[in-house]
């Protein structure tokens, strides 16, 4: 299937088999090019699966696909001159320095000694780590090891790029270091299939996002797109007593798109809105108007742990990161 | 981010880039020991340990049969074990290597998988040379006097040869075990089937049925081989296989080979499944 549509990665009808167990059960996948495409699952949904076939690292055993317009079951060499791949371990020489990793990594991609010494001491200005270039990277920090696993993703400036679960793992500050690389990289034209866990990882840095559970997509869209799939915004209002809620609800009615729900223990009455400003004025003066004791009142955007609910019936299992 | 051509350059054959792929694998593994020398040390600590004690600790209660010094049995012994259990050096290193996500880097990247492996034993290779070269001066500052020229280089040969061999054992091994730390047991098993052989005591001297297992160890072939070429063929034995040791020592790296070459390609191949 190899061609050229615009389309960075194409993914049809994949499937992988572990004896019984189907990591991948019919997956499809589309990512346009010079986009950041989210692939949003669980532990064991067939995230890791999707991106180890994609990056020719595990054969296929049903369906086709094709990255940057190249077959990876027919032609993976091919593929691997045009991908870069970071791991969910930071899959660098531990031992060597920082600059010695991506010197190696760059005549491995065959650059030849001079360009590949030359690509090293640009990339690690880029990332930040041209103070840590000559120490071991066994010294570096959880997040300067993330960066420099991504320099050595990006040494050919790969058209896509595969980030498998990223942050795993990582404090905020480092995370955000890593946020920041990845959106300069996309600037730069390369696409990036991002895997993660992380709801608002995704939220943040992808555009599209592709929900993977037990091997099938099960929804792609904008994160906007799936987040009007559970309702769009809500007004949420936090009462002192119980027995105010019935006097909320009707209040919240009047502004809102559909059926009021309350929550008897959290003391809590939500609802979906479309004007949500108005929305808020109105049910705000109403309730000050009637004498209702609020505890607060507020417009909440649905979070994708929503609507991983909503496809599935069931939560994403939200691992903590393990330090 | 000045961009490059992101397509491989294609001025050199894929055989060009397979030996030069595997240089840089060979390159990385050197820079290892250059950045870790202590390691070379942890690596010969042990058989350096092992001639003292048996040299000087239990020196003078060893016999060798038919009369001989036992520092001229014990020093080929030496060199022997420490080419023996250079199999836990590699296994420790493709270990990490696989579980760290190394190996999969290099999987994922345009080079040639093969190089992986090839560049492992070259390296593996080299290190042994050093050893071998460290070890040789410690024996002769203990007193140990071979016969030099074609025999000595010929014998150097056989150790060569047989850690060539053990190299597929190591990457099987590598492969197989779950972590680094697992690889850490492997020197448990190694011990005693290095015990077993003619490294430190002629198999004569064991009990029958043990002194025959000791004699058919693949290791004590290369052991008694080198005792001949370094011209101090002392405490060998009446048995077919210690008669014919020099035959022996060529031929059990091949049956080692034979045996783990293959199942350490299918076991590297099966990483794609």
């Amino acid at each position: 299937m190899d061609n050229d549509d615009g389309c960075a990665v194409r993914a049809e009808g994949l499937e992988k088999r572990y004896g019984d167990k189907r990591a991948l059960d019919g997956f499809d996948l589309t990512v346009r090019e010079g986009t950041v495409h989210g692939l949003l699952g669980p532990n064991g949904a067939g995230k890791t699966t999707a991106v180890r076939i994609l990056s020719t690292l595990i054969r296929l055993d049903g369906g086709r696909a094709a990255v940057a317009g190249i077959d990876v079951a027919r032609r993976p060499r091919e593929v691997r001159a045009r991908i870069g791949l970071t791991g969910q371990y930071a899959a660098v020489d531990e031992v060597l320095t920082g600059r010695q990793n991506l010197e190696m990594f760059g005549r491995l991609f065959h650059l030849g000694a001079r360009r590949a010494r030359a690509r090293a001491a640009e990339l690690l200005e880029r990332f930040g780590l041209t103070d840590a270039a000559d120490k071991g990277v066994g010294d570096y920090s959880g997040g300067m090891r993330r960066r420099l696993d991504l320099a050595a993703s990006m040494i050919l400036a790969p058209a896509v790029l595969f980030l498998d679960e990223p942050t795993t793992g990582l404090d905020p500050r480092s995370r955000g270091e890593v946020w920041e690389a990845v959106r300069a990289l996309v600037a730069d034209g390369t696409t990036v299939l991002l895997t993660t866990q992380y709801l608002e990882e995704a939220d943040r840095l992808a555009s599209r996002i592709t929900v993977i559970d037990q091997g099938r997509a099960i929804a792609d869209d904008t994160p906007d797109g799936l987040k009007n799939l559970v309702g769009g915004d809500r007004i949420e209002v936090v009462v002192a007593e119980r027995s105010e809620i019935p006097r909320v609800a009707k209040v919240v009615a009047r502004v809102a798109d559909g059926e009021p729900e309350s929550d008897d223990t959290e003391l809590r009455v939500h609802a979906p809105v479309t004007d949500r400003v108005a929305a808020l004025t109105d049910v705000a003066r109403t309730l000050q108007d009637e004498g209702v004791r609020v505890e607060d009142i507020g417009l909440r955007r649905p979070s994708l742990d929503d609507v991983f609910l909503r496809l599935t019936g069931h939560r994403t299992e939200k691992k903590e990161a393990a330090a | 981010m000045s961009a490059l051509d992101p397509a491989v350059p294609a001025t050199h054959g894929r055989a060009y880039w397979a030996l030069a792929d595997c240089w840089n694998i060979v390159r990385r593994g050197l820079t290892h020991y250059q950045r870790q020398p202590v390691n070379i040390a942890w690596q010969l600590g042990f058989p350096i340990l092992s001639v003292l004690l048996y040299g000087y600790v239990f020196g003078s209660a060893m016999q060798v049969p038919g009369g001989g010094d036992y520092r001229d049995f014990l020093m080929p012994g030496m060199f022997v074990m420490t080419m023996a259990f250079g199999f836990i050096n590699t296994a420790t290193v493709v270990v990490y290597d696989s579980t760290k996500g190394v190996i999969d880097r290099f999987r994922s990247m345009p080079m040639a998988s093969s190089s992986v492996v090839a560049g492992r034993g070259v390296t593996d290779l080299i290190v042994a040379c050093a050893e071998l070269a460290i070890l040789v001066l410690t024996a002769l500052a203990m007193g140990w006097r071979p016969d030099g020229g074609w025999g000595f280089l010929a014998a150097f040969g056989l150790l060569l040869w047989l850690r060539f061999a053990l190299i597929w054992l190591g990457v099987w091994l590598g492969l197989l075990v779950p972590n680094p730390e697992a690889a850490g047991g492997l020197f448990a098993v190694a011990f005693p089937l290095t015990m077993i052989s003619s490294i430190f005591v002629a198999p004569q001297l064991m009990p029958d049925w043990l002194g025959w297992v000791a004699a058919w160890n693949p290791i004590s072939s290369t052991a008694a081989a080198t005792r001949e070429l370094f011209g101090t063929p002392v405490g060998g034995g009446d048995s077919w296989v210690e008669q014919h040791a020099l035959l022996m020592a060529g031929v059990w790296p091949v049956v080692l080979t034979a045996v783990f070459l293959p199942v350490a390609v299918r076991r590297f191949q099966r990483l794609s499944r």
